[in-house]
């Protein structure tokens, strides 16, 4: 169980046709993640983290190379099977959260489950409930999201991304939009979600918001470079603690 | 996806966007109130029309001297002095179709009563005319065959007179003056009110067919023979009979044109009718073209919204919509709103079709078909307009979608 392979590339290639040139985002890359992983994909801008975070989606397909995500080869996938793998399968944070708007957290919340036929009403909304209660959001369950602070917003996209319990979370650059705390905040979810268990792939550029997780990728030009364990794990909760009083009232 | 949650998903959509999903609507909303409303107006008249018609009874028919033509001008039918009252007692001895058989007179004049006048129109029968026109007594009693042989100078007279001319006073017995004429006041007549073309039927006076012919106009022949069928069924059949006996009666040769004309209640129901279906075509047409111009509303706001919705379509499909989940999605909201929009367009219509009616007078019908009608159309315009935008929805790539600003 703990060696379970839930993301597993070999010799990854991502070509982008822009004109006459092709870009080589991705160039041979090989990646393995085991369930309850929380990996940092890091690396500068336009270094093709979104690129793989994409493929590994289920949102893009390769150039070249075989991506198994849960034991099923992606590639033969055709758009409806990978929509459905997305629902089922999968879960996204993003920068920008993406909530509707002028609509309730649990509504935004229920969405994945609307697209899943087999869930019924009532499950559907237990589990919404369940996970903004996770996300310490059971107070604004049927707050508009438009009127909801950037935080919030985030929380309840992490709520809707580990509605359908999927066997990976990828958030790319989710606490790119928050301010310091907020973003420690953030991470600290991330950290609790998976202590549960959760396999998380959290793409960012800043190093201090990767040592909160358990392994960093870093990639340069769409190849990685260097993939270590962190050494000493931040804890989340502890840095806010940490944080300066002036920052609080900032906030 | 299950159609429940589709709904689900299209009505928030629609809902989460309030203004514009009712500026989307506006356009189908009057489209569809404009079609109610010039169907029930077209159906109203032309209902009223067949109404006043058939109240004069379905078993009415016309003869009325046709217009001789003089060189090439066509003479009017009353200066014809070809039917005459032998014309009459011929047709009463000969039909066997015909249910009852008048001489018909009319004209104009002022009645004077005191200091009171009231200009009015008088016609003239036999005992049968009020039977065949469907007159009826109110109050008082018909003029007898005896008053017509003698021409005797009596009258039945319409509520508007009783009103206008003797007000509270009872009129019966009471002598008016008609052309210089005295005439008694023998019976008052039931209250029809007015008729479609806004005529006032109960504006009259009617008199014996002799008193008119002998002492109003000095004239031998009639303007018209009116005569009632046996039943609306052998209306045709007694036409064709009195044709044949009219015929002989003027000793027309087999060469020689008919110098009558018959016109049955049918057929002035269609005549009519015709121009009103006319009218009602045209409306439609109008009222349609506002529809489509609707529809195309519709598609207008579906397509921009569609981009301005790019992000959220985005999402969709990185949760797991599938491409036909997306299309199904915005069909189904243009579907909905141009059918919200035609709810309202109809109560809309139903409205603005009373507010006419009670205002300009004007009789309006709405009809079961017509709400139908623009309901139908208004469905298949939210289809038929919403496929675009929500093809172009459904095709979107959703990384370019999310990265949409
Ligand atoms: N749709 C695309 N078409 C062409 N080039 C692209 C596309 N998406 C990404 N790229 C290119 O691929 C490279 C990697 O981009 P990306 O994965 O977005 O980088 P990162 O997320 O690390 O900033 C960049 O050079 C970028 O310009
Ligand atoms: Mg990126």
């Amino acid at each position: 169980m703990e060696n379970k392979e839930i993301i597993s590339i070999k010799e990854l290639h991502k070509h982008y046709r822009v004109g006459d040139e092709t870009i080589k985002a991705l160039n041979g890359i090989d990646l393995t993640v085991n369930k309850g992983e929380f990996l940092a994909i890091m690396g500068t801008s336009g270094s093709g983290k979104s690129t793989l975070l994409n493929i590994l989606g289920c949102l893009d397909l390769p150039t070249k190379g075989d991506y198994l995500l849960d034991g099923i080869n992606v590639k033969s996938l055709n758009r409806n099977q990978l929509a459905t793998i997305r629902n089922k399968k999968l879960g996204f944070v993003f920068q920008s959260y993406n909530l509707l708007p002028r609509t309730t957290a649990i509504e935004n919340v229920e969405l994945p489950l609307l697209y899943n036929p087999s869930v019924s009403n009532a499950v559907r909304k237990e589990k919404a409930e369940q996970a903004l209660i996770a996300v310490g959001l059971k107070d604004r369950m049927k707050h508009l999201s438009n009127q909801m602070s950037g935080g919030q917003q985030q929380r309840v996209a992490i709520a809707r991304s580990m509605v359908n319990d999927p066997v990976v979370i990828f958030a790319d650059e989710a606490t790119g939009n928050l301010d310091t705390r907020t973003s420690f905040e953030i991470m600290a979810l991330f950290q609790e979600l998976n202590d549960k268990g959760m396999t998380i792939c959290f793409v960012t550029h800043e190093s201090d918001i990767a040592a909160f997780t358990k392994r960093n990728v870093v990639f340069r030009d769409g190849r990685i470079i260097k993939d270590t364990q962190t050494k000493n794990i931040v804890i989340a909760r502890e840095s806010i603690l940490g944080l300066k009083n002036e920052d609080y009232i900032l906030n | 996806m299950k159609f429940i949650n589709l709904l689900k998903i299209s009505l928030s959509a629609i809902i989460r966007n309030k203004m514009r999903s009712f500026l989307t609507i506006l356009g189908i909303v009057i489209g569809v109130a404009a079609v109610i409303a010039m169907l029930a107006i077209g159906n109203g008249s032309n209902n009223s029309i067949r109404e006043t018609i058939s109240s004069m009874g379905t078993n009415l028919i016309n003869i009325k001297p046709s217009r001789p033509v003089f060189g090439a001008v066509r003479q009017a039918s009353s200066s014809s002095t070809v039917l005459t009252v032998d014309d009459v007692v011929y047709l009463q001895n000969n039909s066997k179709l015909i249910d009852a058989v008048s001489p018909e007179l009319d004209g104009s004049g002022q009645i004077v009563y005191g200091s009171n006048n009231w200009p009015t129109q008088f016609y003239a029968g036999n005992e049968d005319y009020p039977y065949i026109k469907k007159y009826e007594v109110a109050s008082g009693r018909m003029y007898t065959s005896k008053e017509i042989k003698k021409a005797s100078k009596v009258c039945l007279i319409g509520q508007t007179i009783v009103e206008n001319v003797f007000g509270d006073k009872d009129p019966i017995g009471e002598v008016i003056r008609f052309k210089k004429i005295p005439f008694t006041v023998i019976g008052t007549l039931s209250e029809k009110g007015d008729n479609t073309f806004g005529q006032d039927q109960d504006d009259l006076m009617l008199t014996p067919y002799t008193t008119i012919m002998i002492r109003v106009q000095r004239q031998t022949h009639l303007r018209a023979i009116v005569l009632s069928a046996k039943s609306e069924d052998s209306i045709e059949e007694t036409s064709a009979e009195v044709t044949e006996l009219l015929r002989s009666s003027h000793k027309l040769g087999i060469d020689e044109d008919d110098d009558f004309e018959i016109k049955t209640q049918e057929e002035l129901i269609s005549s009519f009718s015709s121009v009103s279906e006319m009218m009602l075509v045209l409306l439609g047409s109008i009222a349609a073209i506002s529809l489509v111009v609707g529809g195309i509303g519709i598609m207008n706001i579906m397509y921009v919204s569609v981009t301005e919705r790019t992000r959220e379509i985005g999402l969709r499909m990185a949760i797991g919509g599938k491409g036909k989940d997306i299309l199904r999605q915005f069909l189904f909201e243009a579907m909905l709103l141009s059918v919200f929009g035609g709810i309202i367009g109809v109560i809309m219509g139903i409205a603005a079709s009373n507010i006419v009616g009670s205002i300009l007078g004007w009789p309006i019908l709405i009809t079961t078909s017509s709400i139908l009608l623009s309901f139908l159309f208004c469905t298949f315009i939210g289809v038929f307009f919403g496929w675009y935008p929500a093809r172009k929805a459904s095709a979107l790539n959703p990384i370019e979608a999310l990265r949409h600003e």
